[in-house]
């Protein structure tokens, strides 16, 4: 007998997506929960419904215009045959597998085994708390901008890359009037590239990577021929188009008083203590970051097994080829399995729903199945278009690495955790005395990474500024722990009773 | 720069619908489909100040990850400016704290 399967996908992104399309075509019913409110996840994100945009693809996306509307359009097929939650912040997962010092009320146990629920997922959309039990989770919860603090990253005005895209993107809006794009990665050329052509004025493109290190990665970009091509472009176009860029900078910081008014850079070869100023330039806007960190908190609360990844410089649930966690019945697809694109998202996305439909007919739910070639591995042709990514990928990180040996550099009055204001003075003076050699415990005393954004903008900076005083490599130095919830949400809603009292507005989200 | 020029720019589709709303006690308006974080940028520079130092802020990540862009109403409600779309009548407050002090 087979018992009846509640796949449950987080994001609507193209992994979710595509995730959601293969299970369909399975004759699987999925419940799809989305943090947005529409399909297409942050890199094909739509501007709000019904409220008058009228831009059509190609201006949004440009050469992605395509994929966005091909994965789009995908959703929107799919809807009469799944269970779509926009607005759906999903909170909170508790298994049975998992980690058991959990205070959830929630407990799977209680299900197990005879319903062959593997876990619950804690919802909240809107006002409404709602626990999703599932069979199979696939977390498709894509990534964030990677970011590293520099002084005055703080001051209203210094925007994220992705920050700076989305505004564009889905409210028609330009971070400011005369825009620096700064940081390094592939986007910092693209969302030049998209301002540029949308009529905003951008002053500079200061990239922190140098560019020997471009030249010397081409090999293993050439490996996706097309995107190179593509990212070629954005910076011939804005050379062609007398934007300034420059390459190897080392960014001293942002200037202002309330708001952005300029930023200072040295330049490639500038001696980091040298008398002479740096250079700056005014401006009234910065959009920066160095490219993107994977998003893990859901299987991190999950109690899925993390490792180390070197090439994504930060720790990842660990996973088979085709997405499977170390928890029996949750899965990982897309970016938040480790940083490779949208591309590779939409195919780790049908290799994790097709995974899914290989256990759905194994001996758990269907005892009687003859064994033959899985689904997974007939999918040649999806595994080795992720083989090409993963090499393209690689040459990626060598052409724009993150500068975090920069860390030894930041001032002592430098903010590193916005949330707790929480300076690089504190962490150190902190890891001196020898109280802190493990990023968990720097937390517990400084309250780095503590705050409401639990330190997804400055927990790598946390950990860079622990292995440049410990001179240690930061796979030694620990994990950085998620805790339920993992976003912010009204107190009222973690104790899902209705009899509680409402708890005071300034009591909640601690 | 003058405060009321604001942090972000409108660059194109601004023939949306007008949206009236309450900024700081003082009638305001909006369009149609902006979130609470354009409809405020786009006249002031800062939506909060932060809980400790009661600096400025202004929001950073614009997709619900940093947490930076929480906003009162007058009624004490706090928003996520960022992932949050202005509704008509909604009378919002920027320069208070996250937990409610003014600096």
């Amino acid at each position: 007998m087979t018992r009846s399967a509640n796949v449950v996908i987080v994001g609507a992104g193209p992994a979710g997506v595509r995730a959601a399309e293969t299970l369909v075509e399975a004759g699987v019913r999925p419940i799809v929960l989305d943090e947005n409110a529409r399909w297409g996840g942050q890199i094909y994100r739509q501007p709000p419904a019904a409220a008058g945009f009228r831009r059509g693809p190609r201006a949004l996306y440009g050469f992605e215009a395509r994929k966005a509307a091909a994965v789009h359009a995908a959703m929107a097929r799919l809807l009469p045959h799944l269970e779509y939650r926009p607005n759906t912040l999903v909170w909170a997962c508790d298994t049975h597998e998992g980690r058991t010092d959990s205070t959830n009320q929630a407990s799977p146990a209680r299900d197990a085994p005879r319903s062959g629920i593997a876990g619950r997922l804690a919802t909240l959309s809107g006002t409404r708390e709602q626990d999703v039990p599932f069979t199979h989770l696939i977390i498709a919860s894509g990534a964030t901008d990677r970011v590293l603090p520099m002084p005055g990253w703080t001051l209203p005005g210094v925007y994220t890359l992705g920050a700076a895209q989305t505004a564009l993107k889905s409210q028609g809006c330009a971070i400011g009037r005369r825009v620096v794009f700064a940081g390094t990665g592939p986007l910092l050329y693209l969302v030049a590239y998209q301002y540029a052509k949308a009529g905003a004025k951008v002053l500079a493109v200061l990239d922190t990577s140098a560019t020997a290190k471009q030249a010397a990665a081409l090999g293993a970009l050439a490996a996706q021929p097309s995107v190179l091509a593509k990212g070629l472009y954005y910076v011939a176009w804005l050379q062609a188009h007398g934007i300034r860029i420059e390459r190897g900078v080392t960014l001293e910081g942002v200037l202002g008083e309330g708001h952005v008014q300029g930023i200072a850079w040295r330049s490639s070869g500038a001696p980091a203590n040298a008398d002479a100023p740096p250079h700056t330039l005014e401006c009234d806007a910065i959009g920066y970051g160095f490219g993107l960190r994977p998003e893990t908190q859901l299987a991190d609360v999950a109690g899925c097994r993390f490792g180390y990844d070197t090439l994504n410089r930060c720790w990842l649930p660990e996973r088979d080829e085709a997405g499977r966690t170390s928890i029996r019945g949750i899965y990982i697809a897309g970016d938040g399995a480790g940083i490779a694109g949208a591309d590779a998202a939409e195919q780790s996305g049908r290799l994790a729903a097709l995974a899914v439909l290989d256990d759905l007919s194994g001996p758990d739910f269907a005892p009687s199945a003859k064994r033959t070639a899985t689904r997974v591995e007939t999918a040649a042709s999806t595994r080795r278009a992720l083989q090409r990514i993963a090499t393209f990928r690689s040459g990626l990180d060598a052409a724009f690495p993150a500068p975090f040996e920069r860390a030894a550099a930041w001032p002592d009055a430098m903010t590193v955790c916005r949330c707790e204001e929480v300076d690089a003075g504190t962490l150190r003076q902190c890891i001196r005395s020898g109280a802190a050699t493990e990023i968990n415990r720097l937390k517990a005393l400084t309250r780095v990474g503590m705050g409401r954004c639990q330190g997804r903008m400055c927990g790598e900076a946390a950990l860079a500024l622990l292995a440049d005083e410990t001179k240690l490599t930061p796979s030694l130095l620990g994990r950085l722990r998620a805790q339920a919830p993992i976003k912010p949400i009204p107190l009222a809603a973690a104790l899902c009773d209705e009899a509680v009292a409402e708890v005071p507005e300034d009591a909640r989200d601690e | 720069m003058s405060h009321c020029e604001g942090q972000l720019v409108r660059l194109a589709e601004s023939d949306r619908a007008a949206v009236p709303f309450t900024l700081n006690g003082a009638p305001s308006l909006a369009l149609e489909g902006d979130t609470v974080l354009t409809a405020i940028l786009t006249q002031r520079h800062a939506l909060r100040v932060s809980d400790f130092s009661g600096e400025p802020r202004a929001g950073f990540c614009l997709i619900g990850a940093c947490q930076d862009c929480w906003v009162r109403t007058e009624e004490g409600q706090r928003l996520r400016a960022c992932s949050t779309l202005i509704e008509a009548g909604m009378r919002l407050v920027t320069g208070t704290s996250n937990n409610g002090r003014q600096p």
